[in-house]
């Protein structure tokens, strides 16, 4: 019960946080909206297949996750706010809080890339199959903020920041990636719903382990 | 609260070794020792934020042993590795955080008593950005003594303050001394002199 509570006032705490200072929201937005434009023009004259648009869709995602993302325990550490924090909440609570944010932060990002992409490749980019893109939304959105939560909680205890992130994340998250994006070239073909199960066993799997090793991560790095 | 044989090591260099501190309610005690001696890496280990590379920390509180997860409701800390959130006012950190950590009966008559204390009631809806350093340390005392805890310590409690900030921790240690148990982590002879016992730090 007061694990529930505590970890509910956290998420409102970052959203409230999030909302005044823009710390993750900016670097968010301004990325996306550049690496769209980068890739619009690089493939103006040019009809992409689904798989390079599924492949330039989830790049977006990815390292925009990771400029994004990658602030959530760094933001404490700068501020001198993690011990306040170690303080007045358990670090169970802290990680779920820090992963529902996440998972939040991510999947209003693949929403707000999935517009941009409908809108400016209008005839390439087309979901045929929408129940297959839904859900490799949803799943891969909540890989990502699993996987970016714990190697967020990890770099920001390291003194080499900024080129440590990238380099940790890759190995952890090639597997999601070219599972979501072989599942979205599935949605974009129009194939049906059967043919993207195995994907999508992969996805909950990969969440799932993520998860649970993370949870018990978790205390080691952030207690120091 | 007892500590028995505490020894802390970073990377192999020894920063103290086998302090035992053994205290109940009503009893204080003065962390001395010079710069770099050990001090705040003590109070950290006994406020349960670092561990201790050997011996251990037990807390009871009314005769009962005092699980580790429930540790968070019976102490307080005033230290200058602990900040309060830049973003939000001094009422909205107090209530926010007394919410993280689930206390019950805080409501905000309790919130208006302790920025009282502290002299911040009026500036209550500004910014903590917007705060002095010492309105900060100030803010830092409503926030250590907000859920009434059993175990308050404080680490260089006055750097910063004001004549009457120096007054309003003098109450602040009072009223602790009556109720609880305080640790105070000092330089300052006169500090030092608050409370009832005295460990020296680095005197290996
Ligand atoms: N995270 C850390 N990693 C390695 N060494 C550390 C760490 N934190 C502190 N130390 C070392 O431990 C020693 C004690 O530091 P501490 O901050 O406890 O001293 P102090 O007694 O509080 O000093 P001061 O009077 O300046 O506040 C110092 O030599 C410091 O370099
Ligand atoms: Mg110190």
């Amino acid at each position: 019960m007061s694990q529930f509570s505590g970890t509910y006032a956290l998420i409102r705490k970052d959203i409230h946080s999030e909302l005044r200072t823009r710390y993750a929201l900016n670097a968010l937005l301004m990325f996306v909206v550049t690496a769209v434009a980068t890739i619009l023009f690089a493939l103006r004259s040019d009809q992409p297949t689904s798989s390079v648009l599924s492949g330039l869709y989830w790049v977006v995602v990815f390292f925009t996750a990771m400029s994004g993302l990658s602030r959530t325990f760094v933001s404490e550490e700068e501020r001198g706010t993690t011990m306040t924090l170690q303080l007045v909440a358990s670090p169970s609570t802290v990680y779920f809080a820090k992963l529902l944010f996440n998972t939040v932060l991510t999947f209003s990002m693949t929403i707000a890339v999935t517009i941009l992409y409908m809108t400016v490749f209008s005839n390439a980019f087309v979901i045929k199959t929408f129940s297959i893109f839904a859900g490799t939304v949803v799943l891969g959105s909540l890989g990502f903020a699993s996987a970016s939560t714990i190697i967020a909680a990890i770099v920001a205890k390291a003194n080499t920041r900024g080129t440590l992130y990238p380099v940790l994340s890759f190995p952890i998250l090639i597997v999601l990636l070219m599972t979501v994006m072989n599942a979205t070239t599935k949605a974009l073909d129009g194939e049906e719903f059967t043919s993207a199960l195995p994907d999508f066993q992969i996805l909950v799997g990969y969440f799932l382990a993520m998860t649970g090793g993370s949870y018990l991560l978790f205390e080691y790095v952030w207690k120091d | 609260m007892t500590a028995t044989g505490v020894t802390k090591e970073f990377n192999r260099r020894t920063i103290f070794r086998d302090v035992s501190i053994s205290l109940s309610q009503g009893e204080s005690l003065a962390i001395t020792g010079r710069n770099g001696s050990g001090k705040s890496t003590l109070v950290k280990v006994v406020a349960g934020l670092l561990s201790a590379t050997r011996g251990k920390v037990e807390y009871a509180v009314d005769g009962k042993p005092l699980e580790i997860e429930n540790l968070r409701y019976h102490i307080g800390l005033v230290s200058p590795y602990l900040q309060l959130y830049d973003e939000f006012s001094g009422s909205e950190n107090l209530e926010l955080l007394s919410k993280i950590r689930s206390d019950v009966g805080i409501d905000s008559g309790r919130i208006q008593q302790v920025l009282e204390t502290v002299g911040l009631w009026e500036r209550r809806s500004d910014y903590v950005r917007t705060y002095s350093s010492g309105m900060k340390q100030r803010l830092k005392y409503a926030f250590a003594v907000l859920h009434r805890p059993s175990l308050l310590i404080l680490d260089e409690p006055t750097s910063n303050l004001d004549h009457d900030g120096i007054a309003m921790v003098k109450k602040v240690v009072d009223e602790q001394k009556k109720q609880g148990v305080l640790i105070v982590a000092t330089n300052d002879a006169d500090e030092a002199g608050w409370c009832s016992a005295n460990i020296e730090l680095g005197k290996h």
